[in-house]
């Protein structure tokens, strides 16, 4: 009798252990039936070109004897070719001013528009996120014809004062001409971003500092702040990658600035030039993938500075 | 600029700041208003005219839209459908893909989980420029390149639209209601489409609209995968046409008019719908910045 009774009660666990089993194997089919068709599109369409460029990028052809394996042959002559390095060094540059420019812009109208409630910071609110719906290709153009000596607006402006116009498409100013266009083009889309942020801190913290005598320059610094560094954090992430890339501005100006905007003027723009226009598909997908490690480091070695990595994801 | 408890009540006004404000509005809209009145104007009035912030004599819109919707051929009105085109197939398709995975990360513990969700992590930093230049190598090979799909199957992919879903799927469909739809019978594909996804909706639209906005403005894939002109965007038609209006400066000054109407136009649709839509814009940028 006790035997029957513990055998019939190990079957029951071993009925359960046995169900629980169909659960589990359930819950990763289910799982990997959601998640597979985008891993199906990840794996086609990221880590397998990922691949080949790697693949590619450790080949050359050459004119005579055909392609042939040269191992980082390609990444010795990117990072000691003066035009590649050249595009790098533009890029940091340009990131180093254009991304605390922006940031501080954005920063200051969200915390404008936060702070002050009235119909007129509403509108404004609307009007600065406006040109992030404009694509950066038509930007580039509208900002073109602005500069434009011909059809510009500046000869005029300038003029009022009996001074020459500035010249955006010099080799001096370029530099000026595109970081104005990348504020214009992203400032109002990082202040959203911010002003999410800030709408999403409680108003009674505020209060309590108010009681205890801070103006409101004060809570801005110290309360609001601080409270949006995460958010803050994530746009500079974002916008380090996107600048380390830069392409589209100066591909679309280079027609107009002639002479000054080289087709290895960022390094994005020599990787096209290199593959698409002297049909080098391996040193540019050499250039590619070495930009590609360029971000890759910038980012964690920023991430890592800021320690900020686990509020980040 | 101290705050009393009697100013709380009372809107702030701080008209200092206010007019700061508006100087940057000024700045923000003038290319757009430089954009409005030069496509009211003929090429004569274009480089002819004196005041270049402000309308010619005569304002000639119609003229000016018929000759863009003829020049060619009609090729502007093809760049407008396909990036229609372009940004629909790659919108709907990257959503679908991305709300499907971002549910399964959030909502399934199958094996490989931890592992495939770090490596989706990691893709957010890959620059989507460098997959450009092997993309288009492995799509020429397949004899994708220059077809409509050279386009569209790449703006599939979204990281961060799956990042975002999995995030927002997280916080916002509760295990138990999806555990009560499974008890009162409903199979996983049931619970998913009439449970989770309705919750879903707010990040759904979100994820839509940013990733249509990415099919809709890009321009260095379709610049490399398609030599004919007939299959462009608007984006790199416009270049093309700048491309050509800037290499020989006197004997396309016509061109320029219709380059200026055509960047008009073209962001007409995306300035309604960011305007229509806009509440969405924010609840999905706040998801993503917040957390």
């Amino acid at each position: 009798m006790t035997l029957l009774i513990e055998e019939s009660a190990s079957s029951t666990q071993e009925k359960t252990r046995k169900v629980r089993g169909n659960v589990r194997l359930r819950e990763h089919l289910m799982g990997w039936l959601f998640v597979g068709p985008f891993g199906i599109v990840f794996l086609a369409l990221l880590i397998a070109p990922l691949g080949y460029a790697l693949y590619l990028s450790l080949w050359q052809k050459k004119l005579i004897g055909g392609t042939s394996f040269v191992f980082l042959g390609n990444y010795v002559k990117a990072f000691t070719d003066p035009t590649f390095l050249s595009g790098v060094w533009f890029v940091v540059r340009f990131s180093l001013v254009a991304i605390p420019l922006q940031i501080l812009v954005a920063l200051a109208m969200a915390l404008i528009v936060d702070a002050v409630i009235s119909l007129f910071t509403r509108f404004s609110r609307l009007m600065i996120f406006l040109p992030y719906a404009i694509p950066t290709v038509i930007g580039a153009v509208m900002w073109g014809f602005l500069y434009s000596k011909s059809f510009g607006p500046l000869t005029d402006i300038f003029g009022l004062f009996g001074a020459p116009a500035p010249d955006f498409f010099s080799k001096n100013l370029i530099f000026y001409g595109l970081i104005n266009v990348v504020t214009w083009q992203w400032a109002g889309y990082y202040m959203i971003i911010l002003y999410a942020a800030l709408q999403g801190i409680d108003p009674s913290l505020y209060e309590a500092a108010r009681m205890d005598g801070a103006s409101s320059w004060q809570i801005a610094l110290r309360i609001k702040i601080p409270l949006i560094a995460p958010a803050l954090l994530l746009i500079l992430v974002f916008s380090l990658i996107g600048t380390l890339q830069f392409f589209n501005e100066p591909q679309i100006l280079r027609y107009l600035a002639a002479g000054t905007i080289a087709p290895g003027f960022t390094p994005n723009m020599y990787a096209y030039q290199q593959a698409f226009g002297l049909a080098n598909f391996n040193y540019g997908s050499a250039i590619s993938f070495a930009l590609g490690g360029v971000v890759f480091v910038c980012v964690y070695a920023f991430l890592f500075f800021t320690r900020k990595r686990r509020s980040f994801f | 600029m101290t705050g009393s408890a009697g100013a709380r009540r009372r809107p702030q006004r701080h008209l200092p700041l206010q007019i700061f404000l508006g100087f940057l509005v000024v700045y923000f809209l003038v290319p757009f208003w430089w954009v409005i009145v030069n496509s009211s104007k003929d090429a004569p009035g274009l480089f002819g005219g004196s005041n270049t912030l402000w309308f010619a004599d005569q304002v000639d819109y119609f003229g000016n839209l018929q000759r863009l919707f003829t020049y060619d051929g009609g090729i502007y009105g093809r760049w407008i459908l396909n990036s229609t085109l372009y940004a629909f197939a790659g919108g709907i398709g990257a959503t679908i893909l991305s709300v499907m995975a971002g549910y399964g990360f959030a909502k399934y513990r199958f094996a490989g989980r931890r592992f495939s969700f770090s490596v989706l992590l990691g893709a957010l930093m890959v620059p989507a420029t460098a997959l450009v230049i092997p993309t288009f190598m492995m799509f020429s090979g397949l004899g994708l390149t220059n077809t409509i799909w050279a386009v569209i199957l790449p703006s599939l992919l979204n990281p961060f639209g799956v990042y975002l879903m999995h995030v927002y799927a997280r916080d916002a469909v509760p295990d138990e209601i999806l555990d009560a739809a499974k008890v009162d019978g409903a199979g996983e594909l049931r619970t998913f489409l009439q449970v989770a996804f309705p919750l879903m909706r707010p990040a759904v639209v979100t994820v839509l609209l940013l990733s249509a906005v990415a099919s809709w403005n890009n321009y260095f894939l379709p610049l490399a995968m398609l030599s004919d002109n007939r299959l462009f965007p608007v984006t790199v038609g416009l270049g093309l046409w700048q491309g050509i209006a800037s290499a020989n400066n006197s004997g396309s000054t016509s061109l320029w008019s219709l380059i200026i109407l055509g960047a008009l136009v073209s962001v007409i649709p995306l300035v309604i719908a960011f305007f229509t839509l806009q509440r969405h814009w924010r609840g999905g940028l706040s998801v993503g910045g917040l957390r």
